[in-house]
Parts: structure tokens; sequence; C-alpha cells
């Protein structure tokens, strides 16, 4: 814990390993939330099909 | 001797007739008639508490403001208790560093679950239709967490505080802001960070849910008439 943080560079870009993984565990997050299913939540089609 | 003796000759009201009175003046007008009007044009219960939201809520997009709401509450209840036993409470006793831990990640779940609520309402261009004010509301919460936490850092009573409050002394300077507002200040830092931050989060908060019931969740850029139907979803999104 009391050594020094390694850090990337890319160009004008610096950020620390910490800081990185941060923001891949965002990004993919993000991603799950948008592509997992709703639990509970039944399809479009599902729906129409009741509806007619 | 009669009530109406006693009263100087004027009869007294029946009840009723009192009630039916004040319903009126309330209608008229009087400022408390006139406040409980506006909060019921503006404020409809149905719209504050829905049972139904649209269909197309169910998606886990939704679910990243009220999870920021969730970690809010730990950061606040984690807050008070530090609060209330001080710097040496935090740093030397293991429970005091288990709630300045759970203090401390509770912040992270709070900042990392705002920006995933922000990006998730980036891209469906939540300000569309009459919702500009709630996504600048939402910006000030923002803004004002970023220096919440900025004050939260200097207020840990260590040698990272102080690292960050020297150096922060000579940001602000350069800005020409420092005589108002100076890290080196720890009075000024942590009375900030424990009263007037957190009070104005939370009021805004609350201002940006009442928002969003108002106005309901936006619905997603290329929706047709068919996903705006009441869905199976449970009103459960805080988003």
């Amino acid at each position: 814990m009391d050594g020094p943080v390694p850090y990337f560079h890319w160009g004008f870009i610096q950020i620390s390993l910490a800081n990185l993984v941060v923001i891949g565990v965002m990004l993919l997050i993000f991603v799950l939330a948008l592509v997992l299913p709703f639990p509970g939540h039944r399809g479009r089609r599902d729906h129409d099909a009741d509806q007619r | 001797m009669t009530a109406a003796e006693r009263s100087g000759g004027i009869p007294p009201e029946p009840i009723a007739a009192v009630a039916v009175a004040a319903e009126s003046t309330d209608e008229k007008g009087g400022w408390t008639g006139a406040a409980a009007g506006w909060l019921e044009r503006r404020l409809p219960i149905h719209k504050l508490l829905p049972t139904r939201q649209p269909f197309y809520i169910g998606s886990w997009v939704y679910v990243f403001g009220v999870v920021t709401i969730a970690a809010l509450v730990w950061v606040v209840l984690s807050g008070v208790i530090l609060a209330f036993f001080g710097p040496q409470w935090w740093h030397v006793s293991s429970i005091g560093r288990f709630v300045n831990s759970l203090h401390f990640w509770s912040v992270q779940l709070f900042f990392i679950f705002m920006v995933l609520h922000l990006w998730g309402q980036y891209w469906a261009a939540g300000w569309r239709n009459g919702r500009a004010p709630t996504w600048m509301v939402g910006v000030v919460i923002f803004l004002i967490s970023v220096v919440t936490a900025f004050t939260g850092y200097i207020s840990q009573q260590n040698l990272d505080a102080q690292w960050i409050a020297v150096n922060a002394k000579d940001a602000i300077n350069s800005t020409g802001a420092g005589a108002f507002f100076n890290p080196l200040n720890f009075g000024q830092m942590y009375g900030l960070h424990v009263m007037l931050l957190p009070i104005a989060i939370t009021l805004l908060v609350v201002l940006h849910v009442i928002q969003v019931r108002l106005r309901g969740v936006v619905a997603p850029l290329g929706a047709t008439e068919a996903d705006l139907v009441d869905g199976d979803s449970p009103a459960a999104s805080g988003s």
C-alpha cells in the first residue's frame, strides 16, 4: 500500500492503474446493463401478443 | 344567559358552517390556500407515486439513478457516525476504521453509479421534451459532489489530507478564489463537508427525483407510440 502506484502513459494521457480499472469496470457494468434482460420484464412481442 | 348573549349578541356559528367558510377562503385566496392549490396542481400524487411505468423502463440502465441514491444514504449515515466520534476514533479504533472505510467506499459507489446514470441519460438525450431543468439540476448535483469529495479528502486528518490541501491551495490561489475558499483552513473545509454541501446535495436530489416524477422518464430515442403504453414494470425506478 505504501509503495509507488503504477501509472500508464500514452502521449499526454497519464492514468493510475487503479483509476484505469475503475473506468474499465464502469464500462463493463454499462454494457451489461444494456444487454442483460431485466427480471420480471416480458419482451415487447409477448406484451403485444397479450393485447391481441 | 344564552351563548348568543354571552358573545355580545352574535350567535355562535355551527362547526360545519365554519369548515365550509374556511374551505371557500382557501379557494378564494390566502397564502395557505394558494400554496395548497399550487401544490395540488403542480405535484399531483398520481405523478409523484405512480403505480405503473412505461414499457421501456424495464432495463438495468434505469436502475443506476436509484442505486446512486442508495449509495448516498450510506454516505450520509456513515458520515453522521464519523462526525459524532471524530478523527482519533476513525483512525485508531477498528470499528472507527471500518466506518471510515464504509464512508469512503460508499462515496466511490456513489460517484461510479452517478456517472453511469449520467452516461445513460446522455446517450438517451435525457433533456428532451421539457426535461432540461432536470438535466441541469443533475449537473449541479455532480459538480457539488466533486467539491464535497474534495473537502472530504482534506478532512481526513492524515498526511494525505495535508498533501492534497497544500497542493490545492496553490491551485485555488491561481484561480483567484483563495481568499474565500482556503483548503488550508480546516474549519472551513470540514464545515463545508459535513454541513453545507451535504444539505445542498440532499435537497437537490429530492428536487431531481420530483422533477423526474413530474415529467416521467424520457422515452428512448426512436420510440414509437406502442412503446409509450404502460408496461409490466413496477414503478420502482428513481432514474
